[in-house]
């Protein structure tokens, strides 16, 4: 039995990486030219007019936030289009009749979009190594918080598509709300920086605490206690993953 | 013990259509069974609850010795399942499709491998293998279903119209490949609407019309109650009149009689008799489809005539 959810789980895990190393074009190469793109206008070209951020350089102080945004991105879509497109082939029905766990189901579909996200999560550091020297301040830090991101995003685009009834409905959420609470989220600014009441409306940003705790574990100085952080990053990941569970424990969108 | 055994199962959909109203249904292990039953009679609702793609709404369903609520790993292992529209990721090559379905039955690779090698082989695809599955035409994917389903060699294959839109030549060696599949002990249930179909090749069969089964019999019974059978004769001669003794027929036109014979007589007295009347017969056939006019027979007799409601049983 435990045998056979292993290979079930590595099945529909290979089966999701596959998936994006196929149309790699549309799924690796994007972030890499965007991120790029942002490390040479914002970093070098804006980055040097506007001096230090945090005692750091410009440039020094955005590169954490910009893997943590790309991560954000491809976690969540990569299981948000891969999942809607199974249920809109139907070939999720091989899963559902197959003797496969709802958890093996989770685990197979966010382990890809994690895959995807820490490959890109690779690229983009590796582009960024062109434009600065990258200082680790607590690696151990850096790996967990990635890695809680990226679960937490994949599974939030699990949930996406297991409500989504049209292609439209797989965009919206990350454009209307994931997009602007990723470029509030403290990316390409300290919190510092603005009013005060600003200041605490970002606070109930959940992206914040990702980002800085992510910058925390490279530079070592954060907006927020790191531990809050990790601790809310912990707390999000239950609960979503509690959710995800419980809809396709239901068939919710899957079943009739 | 029963490979499939079905108590009292009802389902309403969220749209609130009845689609079954708490039906019974026993098949013996190693049966060929046929669930026979025109559009919407609630045949794809069964298999959908049997195959946990459609939630029940009541009622208990039992695979092997397994229960399908309480065990339902163990229940979903023992069944291979071709559904009644295509469901495959379009995208992938079919040696991807056999060998990820293997996968999710916890097959090995190193035993996946052969196998899909010997699937597709037998349904004749193996050349296809490295195409992908939406470059298949018609007949070719639903082939590919049934080798798919084949992948974890299940004991009981439960096949959802799996010859609709397929030609009569394909039809064919897929009723071939199915009987083979049977005498190896799997298993098979099979729900049509070709009438042809159940008689070619079950052995029981259960009738379903508005979400109530409203006969289940061996094949063989149910044949035998249908004893009056038409045929068609087609003759070399124009023939103005003739006489059959102890044969109700009809001379359609000049060239085409009409015979109704009863179970037990003798088709050899008609031909005898037209010998001695000189006339030649060229060709012949039956008249009507002998299930499709049961199966009218059957509906028709179970419908309460005042209201149209059929009648539970
Ligand atoms: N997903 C669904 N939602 C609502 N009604 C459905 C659904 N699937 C089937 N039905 C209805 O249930 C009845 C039985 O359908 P079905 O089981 O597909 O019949 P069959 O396979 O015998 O043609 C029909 O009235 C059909 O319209
Ligand atoms: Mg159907």
């Amino acid at each position: 039995m435990a045998n056979r959810n292993f290979v079930a789980l590595r099945t529909i895990w290979i089966k999701e990486c596959t998936r994006f190393l196929r149309i790699w074009v549309q799924t690796l190469l994007p972030p890499a030219i965007t991120m790029s793109l942002y490390f040479v206008i914002f970093g070098n070209l804006i980055g040097s007019r506007i001096g230090q951020m945090g005692g750091f350089s410009y440039m020094e102080f955005i590169v954490p936030g910009l893997i943590m945004m790309a991560v954000i991105t491809n976690s969540y879509s990569n299981v948000c289009s891969s999942f809607y497109s199974a249920k809109f082939q139907h070939n999720i029905e091989e899963m559902l009749v197959a003797p496969v766990p709802n958890w093996v189901i989770i685990a197979g579909f966010v382990g890809g979009g994690v895959a995807r996200a820490l490959l890109i999560g690779i690229i983009v550091t590796s582009v960024s190594l062109f434009f600065v020297d990258i200082k680790i301040h607590n690696l151990a830090f850096i790996i967990i918080t990635l890695i809680l991101t990226a679960v937490l995003f994949a599974t939030a685009g699990l949930i996406n598509a297991i409500f989504a009834n049209s292609f439209d409905d797989i965009s919206i959420i990350p454009t209307f709300i994931l997009t602007p609470l990723t470029y509030l989220g403290g990316v390409f600014y300290s919190l510092s920086m603005l009013p005060e009441l600003w200041q605490w409306v970002s606070k109930a940003n959940p992206i914040v605490y990702m980002v800085n705790g992510f910058r925390y574990g490279f530079l070592g100085v954060s907006d927020v206690n790191q531990y809050v952080s990790l601790g809310l990053l912990i707390g999000f990941n239950v609960i979503l993953l509690s959710v995800a569970y419980s809809l396709i424990n239901r068939g919710v969108g899957i079943r009739s | 013990m029963f490979a499939l055994d079905i108590k009292g199962l009802t389902k309403t959909y969220k749209s609130g259509t009845k689609a079954l109203h708490g039906i019974d249904l026993q098949v013996k292990q190693g049966d060929f069974f046929a669930l026979l039953g025109p559009n919407g009679a609630g045949k794809s609702t069964t298999i959908g609850i049997i195959s946990s793609l459609v939630n029940k709404t009541s009622g208990e369903v039992n695979i092997f010795e397994y229960s399908l609520a309480s065990q339902m790993e163990s229940a979903k292992a023992c069944i291979g399942l071709v559904p009644q529209e295509f469901n495959f990721n379009q995208f992938e090559t079919l040696l991807q499709i056999m060998l990820n379905q293997a996968g999710y039955y916890g097959v090995p690779r190193s035993v996946a491998k052969p196998r899909a090698e010997k699937y597709l082989k037998q349904l004749d695809l193996w050349e296809k293998r490295n195409s992908a599955a939406r470059t298949l035409s018609g007949g070719m994917k639903r082939r590919l279903m049934i080798a798919r389903a084949l992948m974890h060699e299940p004991r009981m294959l439960i096949l959802d119209e799996p010859t609709a839109g397929v030609d009569i030549e394909i039809r064919r060696s897929m009723w071939t490949f199915l009987k083979a599949i049977n005498e190896q002990g799997v298993t098979i249930i099979l729900t049509t609407h070709y009438l042809e179909e159940a008689e070619m090749l079950c052995r029981n069969i259960a009738i379903i019309d508005k979400g109530v089964i409203v006969k289940n019999t061996s094949m063989k019974s149910l044949l035998a109650t249908l004893n009056v059978e038409t045929f068609v004769f087609d003759l070399s001669e124009n023939v103005s009149s003739l006489n059959l003794s102890g044969f109700d027929y009809r001379l359609i036109d000049d060239h085409t009689l009409e015979v109704d014979v009863h179970k037990e007589a003798n088709l050899n007295t008609v031909f005898e008799q037209l010998t001695e009347q000189r006339i030649h017969v060229l060709s012949m056939r039956n008249k009507s489809n002998r299930l499709e006019e049961l199966f009218v027979r059957l509906v028709e007799s179970g419908r309460n005539p005042v209201t149209g409601e059929i009648a539970n049983g």
